[in-house]
């Protein structure tokens, strides 16, 4: 990323729409194409703003989905029933619509190329979309840090990038678990929340010294990084992102 | 409101309306807690965004570390909270 964009003041900008794809029944990836955008680094976010006709207004936060490419960028939306702002971004935009944008903001939950240590990734529903921009960056920069993400879904409908996580997992270096808490596939016996048992049994050890990204609804994310700390972990090297039922600031 | 879901975000949430302020990220910044001594990422801190504006508190006393509030034309912003902010010069 260059200076010159990381020094200035953030200002909001219009990009468009230049492709959207359904994940699941409730999530969809918008690909925008924002003519200033700096760069940003795996993990960061931007805000959305929305502007009524009578000049209401209300912005969100998202993380973005996608490494970096020099091209456009992608964020992968939650419908939030009666929210304000997804509904209008799952359901109403379209390709060729304009989108205001502000960012990239956030510098503490990224993950660097140079950074050194294994990543461990534990995502809570659709939490997972930062972790899904490390691992696109992990991919994209022929890293060979080994990561693991633990995944925790609703159902196996639920899952968000199942056919690109199933692409990364056959990597060597990358393991992808998923956790049902209320429904799990054929032939997968676990059912349940993420716990101490299965975090010790699948997820990089103290011992290991991981950079642990987590994200999630707000109570997924406490429990977890409660969990990891008591396991030994070093709380310094355990990152949190939350989000609320509002989807995000306004 | 109620008692048994947590409403708060964390400091990660506030990082756009501090980059219409500031021209550095100051969610990596480490922070010191004015009432407990607690130090830690701002990101680390419980966000408030219920609030007309933004109010973050420390995760260890919950004592208030920061309110910004925007108005049309103007941010307000009340770091009464924080001791320091300490940020680094590497980027």
């Amino acid at each position: 990323m260059e200076r010159t964009a990381l020094r200035r003041r953030l200002t909001w900008q219009v990009g468009t729409v230049t492709e959207i794809r359904e994940e699941t029944a409730t999530a969809r990836t918008l690909v925008v194409d924002v003519p200033d955008w700096p760069g940003h680094l795996a993990g960061q976010h931007l805000d959305v703003r929305l502007t009524a006709p009578d000049g209401y207004r209300a912005s969100r936060s998202y993380s973005l989905a996608s490494a970096w490419t020099g091209e456009t960028i992608e964020l992968t939306v939650e419908e939030v029933p009666d929210g304000e702002v997804s509904p209008y971004l799952v359901e109403v935009l379209k390709v060729g619509d304009p989108l205001e944008v502000r960012g990239p903001v956030g510098g503490w939950f990224v993950w660097r190329p140079e950074q050194t240590g294994p990543i461990q990734l534990i995502a809570g529903g659709s939490g997972v979309v930062p972790l899904m921009a490390i691992l696109r960056a992990h991919a994209a920069a022929g890293s060979t840090t080994p990561a693991k993400l633990l995944y925790s879904v609703r159902r196996p409908t639920s899952v968000i990038y199942l056919s690109d996580l199933k692409e990364i997992a056959a990597s060597e270096d990358v393991e992808v678990t998923f956790a049902y808490t209320r429904e799990a596939p054929p032939g997968e016996p676990r059912v349940g929340r993420v716990d101490a048992g299965l975090l010790d049994a699948i997820t990089f050890g103290p011992k290991d010294e991981p950079t642990t990204y987590v994200c999630g609804p707000t109570p997924f994310v406490e429990a977890v990084a409660d969990l990891l700390v008591g396991a030994g972990h070093d709380p310094a090297r355990v990152k949190t992102e939350r989000f609320g039922p509002t989807g995000g600031p306004r | 409101m109620t008692a048994d879901v947590p409403t708060y975000l964390d400091g990660n949430a506030a990082a756009g309306a501090l980059r219409e302020v500031f021209a550095v990220d100051l969610t990596a910044a480490i922070g010191r807690c004015n009432g407990c001594g607690r130090t830690g990422a701002f990101a680390e801190a419980r966000l408030y965004v219920d609030a007309p504006g933004m109010v973050a508190r420390c995760s260890g006393c919950d004592g208030v570390l920061l309110r910004v509030v925007n108005t049309p034309t103007d941010t307000y912003l009340d770091l009464r909270g924080l001791t320091y902010l300490r940020v680094s010069s590497a980027e």
